[in-house]
């Protein structure tokens, strides 16, 4: 998937994974009933170029922590930085994968590319970075074509390129697999972990998938019910590119389950 | 790349088939029972309007005008004349078995061609032919080109009157009520202060304030102007201020983490989002200026096709009065028509196919 052989010289040197650090952070959302606490006193570091996963039951709260680190929301309690400065705002730096691929259905594919470097008023001189985004996930010849006539797996891809255009030291990966059926899935982990190692970004990825979160991570963090507290980390000690059947895995996912509360089932 | 080339597969006949769905829509639009599949020979329903125009063609020419104690109805033979000519014309298409360009176009209107002129005929044995309807009510078809050939300059010059006053209260309005409606729906303080007031005062009709106009306005002209305006400003707002509030909050998280501004969230993703609507919008406003415009001549412009229908009631010329009618039924069809062009156009990514 990923053609390595087009490497940019520029873009070894230019990035390097931000390093993130979220310390003691609570949250709480105003409910009609009240205020309902999410997280609880969540504290977590992501070293430069790091891929880290943040594993636990539906609607923990792991999204929400993606949405703080993002900078979409602040935190009602602790601190949040990125290379040791305060997240209070969302940045190009730090760009948002979501479950949805939430392209613009009036713009083309290229064009939904475009939109970071448009937004920020660099669209002239990133041209090419977006052909290069485009070539990188392979849909050069669906630059012109319009996202309703993509698949589900196409999509996805537009939105990571969408994501890599702008050169992002964090990619934030909210379940962005999670839709997709599960042949697309093992093909788009693989791609994901290549990107990754291209690219040199930290990722941050919140999924509920057990497997995935093993297949792709350095570390898994394991998340309680709500409100998130952290349960367990898991280190993966395997090297890349790894393989869904590594002995070591079926063990790891056995320790994982067990902190999910799933022993019973293995 | 394997699921890529896959994906592509999947993809592809909807790419690369752009204009083959266009090709089957309007194959379909074939009344399939009188037209043959594979090349016909010979273009039978196009033979059989050919016939139905010379009928009444020969009927207009031929049956004597009933006289119902004034001057015979002008343009009696011309008015044959130019139906046996359609008729000779559309018997050249059907003999063509209708593969010309010409042809190609008028198929699908086939049943159409044979309606027309059958109610043609009824319409001229009912006036001219037989007076069966009271003759200065009801007047005949050549009657139509009796007002073109008379009065061609000031009706010509109402349609231009209607047009220019409708052009400016529509422009005006469906303006002010875009901006309106991306400004409610976006700043929180103006959704608090301007949408209650626009949900008690748009529904007011805009003629209910025809007379209040006239009085506060310095101008006749400018009371319908404004008029017009208030009419298309309500649909347009209101619409406009559902679409913005309506966009699908993700698309904003989108835009924010790639670091747009607020400008670029309101102009580059709640505007395009909103169009749709937007568009409905526009369409129910046209429809609302149409009246009050109509309304508005009648009343107090002195001007336009509502000021023409007026002058031809109180002259008794009925015959203009229809005339006008017919002349409003093409330019309201048309603009609304126009919309939808312009609609298509700019929503061209919201269909199935796209075209390129």
């Amino acid at each position: 998937m990923v053609d390595t052989a087009t490497a940019r010289p520029q873009a070894e040197a230019a990035r390097r994974g931000a390093q993130i650090e979220v310390r003691n952070v609570s949250h709480w959302f105003k409910v009609p009933s009240g205020v309902l606490q999410v997280l609880d006193g969540v504290d977590l570091q992501v070293a430069p170029g790091e891929f880290v996963a943040l594993l636990g039951p539906s609607g923990c709260g792991k999204s929400t922590l993606l949405r703080l680190v993002a900078g979409l929301e602040p935190a009602t309690a602790g601190e949040i930085t990125q290379d040791g400065e305060p997240i209070t705002r969302p940045d190009p730096s730090r760009i948002v994968v979501f479950q949805d691929p939430t392209l613009y259905p009036w713009r083309t594919v290229r064009d939904n590319v475009a939109l970071g470097p448009q937004a920020q008023g660099r669209l002239k001189e990133r041209q090419a970075r977006v052909d290069d985004a485009l070539r990188l996930v392979g849909l050069a010849e669906f630059a012109q074509a319009f996202p309703h006539q993509l698949s589900g797996g196409m999509a996805q891809r537009v939105a990571l390129a969408r994501a890599l255009v702008n050169d992002p030291q964090l990619l934030v990966l909210d379940e962005p697999l999670g839709k997709l059926d599960s042949l697309t899935r093992l093909q788009m982990q693989s791609e994901l972990v290549s990107l990754w190692q291209r690219e040199g970004f930290s990722a941050l990825l919140v999924t509920h998938d057990v497997e995935e979160a093993l297949f792709l991570a350095q570390r898994v963090i394991v998340f309680s019910d709500r409100p998130a507290r952290i349960a367990a980390e898991l280190h993966v000690d395997l090297p890349y590119p790894r393989h869904r059947g590594d002995p070591r895995l079926t063990e790891l996912r056995h320790q994982a389950l067990r902190h999910l509360g799933l022993d019973a089932s293995w | 790349m394997s699921s890529t080339t896959a994906d592509a597969s999947l993809a592809l006949p909807e790419l690369s088939g752009g204009p083959a769905p266009r090709q089957a829509a309007a194959a379909r639009s074939f009344p399939a029972a009188l037209d043959t599949p594979a090349p016909p020979r010979l273009w039978r329903t196009g033979l059989l309007a050919a016939g139905a125009w010379a009928l009444v063609g020969l009927l207009t020419l031929y049956w004597p005008n009933k006289v119902v104690g004034f001057s015979d109805w002008a343009f009696t033979s011309e008015l044959g004349a130019a139906l046996l000519a359609v008729a000779l014309a559309l018997a050249t298409v059907a003999l063509s078995a209708g593969h010309g360009r010409v042809g190609q176009r008028l198929r699908p209107a086939g049943q159409w061609l044979v309606a027309v002129p059958l109610l043609l005929a009824l319409w001229e044995l009912l006036t001219a032919k037989l007076a069966l309807l009271p003759s200065p009510f009801f007047a005949p078809p050549q009657s139509l080109i009796d007002v073109a050939y008379e009065d061609w300059s000031r009706l010509g010059l109402s349609t231009l009157h209607s047009l220019r006053l409708l052009a400016n209260g529509f422009v005006l309005g469906a303006l002010v009520g875009f901006v309106t409606g991306v400004w409610i729906g976006w700043s929180r303080i103006a959704g608090y202060w301007v949408h209650p007031l626009l949900r008690f005062l748009g529904p007011v009709p805009a003629s209910a304030l025809l007379p209040l106009a006239f009085f506060f306005a310095p101008s006749s002209y400018a009371a319908a102007v404004f008029l017009i305006a208030l009419a298309s400003f309500f649909p347009v707002a209101v619409l406009t201020w559902s679409g913005v509030a309506g966009v699908n909050k993700s698309y904003y998280d989108v835009a924010r983490t790639v670091g747009a501004s607020e400008w670029f969230l309101v102009l580059r993703v709640a505007i395009p989002a909103a169009l749709p609507q937007v568009f409905v919008g526009l369409f129910m406003a046209l429809g609302a200026s149409f009246s009050t415009l109509v309304t508005a001549e009648m009343m107090g412009v002195k001007a336009g096709l509502g000021w023409y229908l007026q002058w031809a009631q109180g002259w008794a010329a009925y015959a203009n009065m229809y005339a006008a009618l017919l002349v409003m039924a093409v330019l309201c069809s048309g603009l609304i028509t126009l919309l939808f062009t312009v609609r298509d156009r700019a929503l061209s990514w919201q269909k199935g196919t796209v075209k390129w």
